[in-house]
């Protein structure tokens, strides 16, 4: 099997200069699950409206339960709602879920084999405040969770298929959400399958690894390196657990370095699954990690904290150059 | 009126506790020991079987750490073996100190204190919504209200108008470091509860009658129940109102060895020293 073969699909995806975007996707395909599926429950904690669930409350009020702000008993309510034969989607803002209720995730919802799931909101960088919001460490906490599906998906397609994916995962999942208005790239429909990768552009110059927004974030970078004559491929992996391991290996196969791109903590996610991946398999290939440093990042919208942080799309292009040697 | 038959079967629930200690030499017996009453009416009077022998009505143990307890009361009741039983605590057992979810008769994950009654919260809203008439009790303990989770599901169980849930309060007094009105009080709980829309009542946790009295069988409404004594009778619960029982409990109760023991949270005791208490439990 061709490498090529290994990072496996390659959907329709749109010039990441021009993509559409969508209007709260995840809030359609909510509502679009509630219709077909009478077991699929919502547990809110205070932020339907910012989380793009109001539209399924509405349409739904008996299966919509609204706890206040009180993110731990959240988690046990959708729990509960789990065991007796629901499947509950719990949803908040990716902070207050893997930080003040994460224990609660992993013992109401990951120690046994129900399926439940925690749509997670403000991933990364997406938000204004600085550390009481952004969620540099999510990925990373629900990564070392046991039986945790583990989704960062990176455009409104992904996300609504992942969503669909997630509530017949048959398990505990941990999805990362964006609300609003969200760029569409892969062109819809796209089934979701859990744990696949993407071949999102393909070149033999040098590679680009990314998840959730950082796949975006280096579709960005590729685009500008191909103007000035290198071409770089860009391999999307939106799960990070489980790990598609063998795809990332073959991807990595092909260069004699990859650049790994995420909205989120160089420490835990996907820089250290690709180096995991890599490491032991004998490859002569460096993992470059690029996501945001080991410190808490400066608040401002999101394309002064990509600058900031060395996440615009020059920043990374310039990365990609120096590990190709120049080139 | 004395329920003898449920009084001799918390006693022999008492005495597999005790057995299962006896087994590794240890355990957490005062709080399967204070437990028994209670067990025995839930088991065995208050919550309903469906024909094929399951449990309709859901317990949901929040103190993990009384997991034997209620491994004692699942062996009484056939689902465990006694000689399985005896091998609690041990490597490779199922019969763990602190079970996860997916233990026979487990319905969650509980060692880690405080979680429980949201996870009950969200039964009781899920059999809600199936429309079972099932009611889901949770035990907890006096020492556990401390944790903040406990009142986050208190305020929604009331918010949720959640009159198919029991919140069972084991107020025994102990916790790990010592006497929970010392370490960090809990009293007033009765006022507490009610406060956050429960309707509460305290009773003695090891009088027959007042668990009778105070945990109606679903099956039997207290109506049908022979008249007691007004002052007695606690009103008829709410519809909608989730109720919560504080149960004063003897931490070892039956072994009056052990009643006596100040530092009951944990038993480490020489083989003679189990045999000696299934003996004084009679």
């Amino acid at each position: 099997m061709t490498a090529q073969e290994t990072a496996a699909l390659r959907p329709e995806v749109r010039d990441v200069t021009a993509a559409a975007l969508v209007s709260a996707p995840f809030a359609t395909a909510m509502v679009e699950i509630g219709h077909e599926r009478a077991d699929v429950v919502v547990v809110s904690a205070d932020l339907s409206k910012y989380t793009d669930v109001a539209p399924f409350a509405r349409a739904f009020p008996d299966r919509f339960f609204q706890v206040g702000m009180a993110e731990q008993n959240m988690m046990g309510i959708a729990g509960g709602l789990a065991k007796t034969g629901f499947t509950p989607v719990a949803v908040t803002y990716a902070v207050f879920a893997t930080r003040r209720a994460g224990e609660q995730v992993q013992m109401a919802l990951a120690t046994g084999s129900r399926t439940a799931v925690v749509a997670a909101f403000l991933p990364g960088l997406t938000t204004p405040f600085r550390a009481t919001h952004q969620a540099t460490d999510d990925l990373a906490i629900m990564r070392a969770v046991p039986g945790m599906t583990v989704i960062d998906p990176m455009d409104a397609t992904e996300l609504a298929g992942a969503i669909r994916a997630a509530v017949s995962a048959g398990g505990p999942v941990y999805l990362r959400a964006q609300r609003g208005d969200v760029p569409e790239l892969i062109v819809p429909p796209a089934d979701f399958e859990i744990g696949r990768c993407i071949l999102l552009r393909d070149g033999g110059d040098a590679g680009l690894i990314g998840t959730g927004l950082g796949s975006q974030w280096a579709l960005e970078a590729a685009e500008l390196l191909a103007g000035r004559g290198t071409q770089a491929a860009v391999l999307h992996v939106p799960t990070l657990k489980p790990l598609d391991a063998e795809a990332i290996a073959g991807f990595a196969a092909r260069f004699p370095a990859v650049t790994t791109v995420e909205n989120h903590s160089v420490i835990g996610a996907l820089g250290s699954a690709v180096c995991e991946a890599v490491a032991g398999t004998g490859l002569p290939c460096r993992v470059i990690r690029r996501g945001v440093p080991d410190r808490w990042a400066p608040a401002g919208p999101l394309d002064y904290l990509r600058r900031s942080l060395g996440l615009d799309a020059g920043s990374l292009a310039e990365t990609v150059t120096e590990s190709t040697g120049g080139r | 009126m004395a329920d003898p038959d449920l009084a001799e079967v918390a006693t022999r629930i008492r005495r597999r506790v005790l057995d299962m200690c006896a087994g590794r030499g240890q355990g957490y017996a005062g709080q399967g020991l204070a437990l028994a009453d209670v067990l025995a009416h839930l088991y065995f009077r208050v919550m309903r079987r469906r024909p094929d022998g399951s449990y309709l009505d859901r317990f949901v143990l929040s103190t993990g750490h009384s997991a034997i307890g209620l491994f004692a009361t699942l062996g009484e009741a056939g689902l465990y073996q006694q000689e399985e039983l005896h091998t609690y605590g041990q490597a490779g057992s199922r019969i763990e100190e602190s079970p996860l979810e997916g233990t026979p008769g487990f319905e969650i994950t509980a060692g880690s204190l405080g979680q429980g009654l949201s996870q009950a919260v969200g039964m009781a809203l899920g059999e809600r919504l199936r429309g079972s008439g099932a009611r889901v009790y949770c035990l907890l303990s006096d020492g556990e209200l401390q944790e903040g989770q406990v009142w986050e599901a208190a305020m929604s169980a009331s918010h949720h108008r959640l009159g198919n849930l029991t919140a069972l309060i084991d107020n025994n007094n102990m916790q790990a470091d010592g006497v929970t009105a010392e370490i960090m009080s809990v009293e007033p709980v009765v006022e507490r509860f009610t406060a956050f829309g429960f309707e509460t009542q305290r009773i003695d946790g090891h009088d027959h009658d007042a668990l009778r009295r105070a945990l109606p069988s679903a099956a039997l409404p207290s109506a049908a129940l022979p008249p007691e004594p007004a002052q007695d009778r606690p009103p008829e619960p709410a519809q909608d109102r989730p109720r919560a029982i504080v149960l004063q409990t003897v931490p070892g109760r039956g072994v009056p060895e052990f009643e006596r023991h100040h530092k009951v949270h944990y038993l480490r005791l020489e083989q003679s020293a189990w045999a000696e208490a299934i003996a004084a439990l009679g």
